[in-house]
This record gives C-alpha cells, structure tokens and sequence, in this order.
C-alpha cells in the first residue's frame, strides 16, 4: 500500500513556485456596513502538478473560500485579502502577479475558464439540461481562444476521450441526462480543461457520486494533475477522499485555517486538536496507515 | 419506426439525434388532441340540447313554428326525431364535411362566416402575443436582473398595472384618447374605408398586403392593429413580465448559471443560452395560457374598435340567440385552445430534450 501511495503522489519535497496565492482572504454575507463574516483570514499556495485539500465540516468556509477565488460570490459579500495570479499566460501579469480580488468583471471573465477553472459538488444540476454536452463543452473554448466550430469541436472530442467518456464523438450531440452521475462529472471535468486552465478548483467534486464511482473520478484528478502540471484545489469534507489523493492538506474551522501540512502529517501526526477530533470521527479510522477502499481504488 | 422507438426507450443513452423520439412523442400529443377534439363537439352538442327555449322556435320564429306542417318538415329535416346518439353522429357527420349550419343572424353557413372572422382575430391575437413576448421577457428579465432595485420595483408595479386595468375599459380610453382626441390613430376596423383588402392567401390582411406587394394596404392595416394590439398586451404583458422575472430569479439561483460564469462566459450567451433557456418552460406554459385570455379578452376589445373577428361574430350570436353561430364560436374556440396547447407540448418537446426523449 504505502508504495502505490508513492507513486501517486510525487515527493513533497518538491516546492515549485506558487501559481496562486491566497492571503488573508477574508468574506463577510449581508450589509456591506456590518457583514456577517464567514471566512476570517486564510492563506493558501497552490502549485502545479501538486493537490492541495481543503477539509472542514459544513458551514467551514471552505466552499466560499473557493467561490471567492473566481468571484463568484453573491452581490452582497463582501471580500478582502489578497488572491494573486501568478501566470505568464494571463492579460497585464507582471512579475508580481494579477490580484484577482477588485478585479473588473471583463477582465476576470477572461481567466475564468481560462486560466482558472471550477468543477462543482453535483454534476447533475452544474451541467445545463437543455444544451447537448458539445455546446457546453464548446462554447468558452469559441470565446476565450476564438476557434472555430470544427476546431472547438476536435478539442472537445479529445478531451472526452481524455477523460474517458465512451464514444465521444456521439457524446458531443447528446444531453446531460443520458449519462449516469460518474460519466457527468468527468464531462464536467473535461469542461473545465477545455481551455488549459493552470489552476483547478474541485468544490466536492465527488460528494453527489456513488462511493464506487469517486475512485475512478479522483484517481483522474490525480492524474491531470501530473500530467498537466495542474495546481487543484480540492474541496472537500470527506478526510476518506483527501487522504487518497491530496497532497497537502489545510483544515478548515469556523472561517479559519487551524492546520496545514503534507497529507502524511495532517493523517499520521496531526498537530491540532480539531483535526486529532476530525480523524477520529471517521468510521473506520482512516489515517495514512489504514488504507480505504477509495485509497486501494484510486490507487490502482 | 415504432420497433426504433422501443430501442430507444430501453436504451436511452443509445438513442439516435432528434429523429424517432420526437415523432413519437409528436404522434402521442397528436391523438391525445384527436381524443379532445371529440370532446369539444360534445360540449358544443350538448350546448344546442341544454340551452333553455325552444331551438325550433328560435330556428323558423314565432310565425312558423305555429304551424304544425312547418316544424313537423324542419323536424324530419334535421333528424330532430331521431335518439340524441344517432343526432350527435349526424351532427360529427356535418362537421366532418365543414357543415357548420346556417346563421340564424346573417342566413349564411356559419363556417364561411368563421373563415372570415378567426383570421381577423388571430391577427390581432399573434401581434399581441409577440408584443406581449417582446417586452414581457425584457422587463421581467431586467427585473429579475437588478432584484431589489428600483427598476425592479418600477417593473413590478408598472406590471400590476397591467394586470389590473380592465381591457374594456383600456379599450374605450384608448380609442377615445389616440382616435378622437389626438387623432393619431385610425379609425375602427381592419382597414381604411377607401382600401380594398388584400386577395385572401391566409386572411391576415397584413401578410396578405405584404404577398401581393401592396404597401399602402399593409401600412394602413399595422396601423389600425396598433391600438387593438396595445390595449390586448396590457394584460399579457403584466403576466408575463411577473412570470419571467419569478422563473429567471430561479434560473439565476442554478448551479448550472453558476457554472456558466465560472467558465467566463457573459454577455447574450449567459443571458439567452443559458438564463432564458432555463426559463423557457415555464414562460411557455405562460405564453400559452396568455393566447387564451387573449382570446376571452377580443370579444370586448373587437366590440369597440368594430374588427370583424370571432368576439364580435360570438357577441352578435349570443345577444341575438343565434344557436349554430354560438355553437360554431365554442368550436372553434375549442379548437383553437387544442391547437395552442398542441403547440406548446411540441415546443416543450423542442425545448427540453428530456421531454423528448424521456
């Protein structure tokens, strides 16, 4: 076990440069005089090639946090801090980045999709059921590299046999409903490549799916991730899913960050007392040294 | 095709573009409209049976029907002797070869008087509609876009307005204000009185003015449906501008929206691609119901501006208890509805794939 977990995860030593930094990102809901806050204060690096989770129960802040990297937060939050993109690719990046936070809306949507891409917790509801999988797999790709018809459509071929849904080219023309959960949210995954984003935010990607379909989803994470030099940030409440793939590991608490660490400390050594509380409520206490089903799944 | 559609069913995933699913689903609603339309004639059947008064008396007048040889010929003529089954059959019989009988009012066959009076109707009925569609979707989406705003509130009320002002009042105002004061709008009726209407392709004197290329008549016709057209969207738009605002607010609220912006779309493709197009069922639903006030709302609205359509043939008919016209109206109001509905659940069928293919 613990050498398929080596190969899944490259050596932690390892520390490439940040491509987004998040500092002291704050988020209050509700009047803009006395906002309610919900996340106060966290920090986070994502580096290509590498997984970086975020655990916490419901109500943590951590889906916000998420949503606040793309602006995509309701009209009354209200968001501080600093969130930088560091990426060659992007408009107007000097050496010290693009700060996303205050960003006007036209520049952002060009690196919304683009540069940065999200998956969501239900592919169900996140894919729209009145357009076929071809148009929503086309349609940023025609706006943000300004391909063709027939070029936008091999890239969306391709991607779906990257992401291995059966008979792509016949998957382009159908709808959402036709495919079951698993085949949904890798279309929803390969939506979110299409424009070779640098950074990927996964919010419970795997939560709305059947526990034998979400190896196969994280293990394709895993992989993009490697081969696409992908910095992802994983979403997640289930310690199951994040022991499998992430690589470093924060826990979130109450708006806050309480710890961070490589996987192999949060789950072998965990420092903070939340996260002892966390590891013990799983069912079958899953630490680095117990592997799960999702574990010898994902890592096949 | 029927063995291909029980593939498909079995195996949805499998099933081919557009092509047999839909024809399916066509040829169901279509029975299911043949099933109703027997149902209409019933209704209208029943109607000429329950009427309170003599429908004889009413037929041949007072003078006649006093003589026993006359109405004893009128009975044998019309099968009136005969059980109420057999009458019915008689009658579908007629129907079927566009006997509609004879106006009582007008001594001509009811069917041509109708094939006269629904193109006028429909005509004011579509302009409506498509005006009523227009700025309906645009202040209900603004609304639903700028929620709590003023310009939502404004939308709001201004729509309530709509919806409460009564359409034969707004007709009289309306035709007294723009005709007679101002004097900007044309007189009553479909056309200026030196124009001769347009040689009949569908009956729509404007569509018909614009086939024969004359442009004179086709201005002239625009401007006398203006008015009808305003004071019959008042309500529709009121209904539809608060129906899209409510179904966009909950598009809005999708994760799919969401989802949308989160791959940096914007723009008319965030607005019509994906909002609009997530809204389009219940506006639909909507839409279709609006078709049909329009229809309930013509018979005061044609009364005023004197346009020749069905409200005014039906509000002739019924103050001069002129039975085969009356019946003739319920007709083909019914069939009217049943084609309104027909087209909705096919434009569901277009609009929503899992409708189609489910």
């Amino acid at each position: 076990m613990t050498d398929v977990l080596n190969t899944m995860v490259p050596d932690a030593e390892a520390t490439a440069p940040a491509v987004l930094s998040v500092q002291g990102l704050t988020v209050g809901i509700g009047p803009r005089k006395a906002p309610k806050p919900i996340v106060t204060g966290i920090s986070l690096d994502l580096v290509p090639g590498r997984i970086h989770g975020l655990a916490g129960e419901s109500g943590s802040g951590k889906t916000v946090s998420s949503l606040a990297i793309l602006g995509l937060l309701p009209a009354n939050a209200t968001v501080g801090g600093s969130i930088t993109l560091f990426d060659a690719d992007s408009n107007g990046a000097g050496p010290g980045g693009t700060e996303l936070i205050g960003m006007r809306r036209r520049a952002l949507n060009r690196i919304r999709g683009r540069r940065i891409a999200m998956i969501f917790q239900d592919p169900s509801s996140s894919l729209h059921p009145q357009l076929t999988v071809g148009s929503q797999l086309t349609d940023h790709v025609r706006t943000h590299l300004k391909l063709g018809r027939e070029a936008a459509r091999d890239r969306a071929i391709e991607l779906l046999t990257r992401v291995r849904v059966p008979n792509p080219v016949e998957a382009l023309g159908r709808y959402p409903h036709q495919f079951s959960g698993g085949q949904r949210q890798r279309i929803a995954i390969a939506i979110a490549l299409a424009c070779d984003p640098v950074v990927l935010l996964a919010d419970e990607p795997t939560t709305a799916l059947d526990v034998t379909v979400q190896a196969g989803i994280l293990h394709l994470l895993r992989d993009l991730a490697d081969e696409r030099q992908l910095a992802v940030l994983l979403v997640t409440h289930d310690l199951g899913v994040m022991s499998a793939i992430a690589d470093e590991v924060s826990v979130m608490r109450h708006g806050v960050i309480v710890e961070t660490g490589p996987r192999e400390q949060i789950f072998g050594a965990p420092q903070h007392a939340y996260t002892r509380e966390l590891l013990e409520s799983l069912p079958s206490a899953q630490g680095a040294d117990t592997p799960s089903a999702i574990q010898k799944e994902a890592g096949r | 095709m029927g063995k291909n559609t029980r593939a498909t069913r079995v195996h949805p995933a499998r099933a081919p573009l557009g092509g047999s699913p839909l024809a399916g689903y066509v040829l169901r609603r279509l029975g299911m409209s043949v099933l109703l339309l027997f149902g209409v004639t019933l209704v209208t059947f029943s109607l000429a049976n329950l009427v309170p008064g003599n429908p004889i008396v009413a037929a041949l007048g007072e003078g006649a029907a006093s003589n026993p040889a006359t109405v004893a010929a009128y009975i044998e003529k019309h099968g009136l002797d005969q059980p109420l089954p057999v009458q019915y059959l008689n009658y579908l019989l007629n129907l079927f070869q566009g006997d509609m009988g004879v106006s009582l009012r007008t001594a001509q066959p009811v069917a041509s008087d109708l094939a006269k009076a629904v193109p006028a109707t429909i005509e004011v009925a579509i302009g409506a509609i498509i005006v009523s569609l227009a700025v309906g979707v645009a202040l209900g989406s603004l609304a639903a876009y700028r929620r709590g705003k003023i310009s939502d509130q404004l939308v709001r009320v201004l729509s309530l307005i709509g919806l409460s002002i009564p359409t034969f009042w707004m007709a009289l105002v309306s035709f007294n204000f723009f005709f007679l004061q101002l004097r900007i709008a044309p007189g009553s009726g479909r056309l200026s009185p030196i124009l001769s209407p347009p040689p009949t392709v569908t009956g729509l004197y404007t569509i018909d003015a614009l086939l024969a290329g004359q442009w004179v008549t086709f201005m002239d016709a625009m401007a006398h449906l203006m008015l009808p057209v305003f004071v019959l969207s008042l309500f529709t738009i009121g209904l539809l501008t608060r129906f899209v605002r409510t179904s966009v607010l909950e598009v809005l609220d999708a994760d799919y929206i969401r989802a949308g912006r989160a791959k940096g779309l914007s723009g008319p493709r965030m607005l019509f691609g994906y909002t609009l197009r997530g809204a389009s069922l219940p506006i639909l639903t909507i839409v279709g119901l609006a078709f049909g006030s329009l229809l309930s709302g013509t018979v005061l609205v044609e009364a005023v501006f004197a346009w020749p359509g069905l409200g005014s043939y039906a509000y002739n008919s019924a103050t001069s208890l002129d039975l085969p016209g009356v019946m003739g109206v319920g007709l083909i109001v019914g069939v009217i509805y049943l084609g309104i509905n027909f087209a909705v659940d096919l434009l569901y069928g277009v609009l929503d794939p899992r409708v189609r293919l489910a």
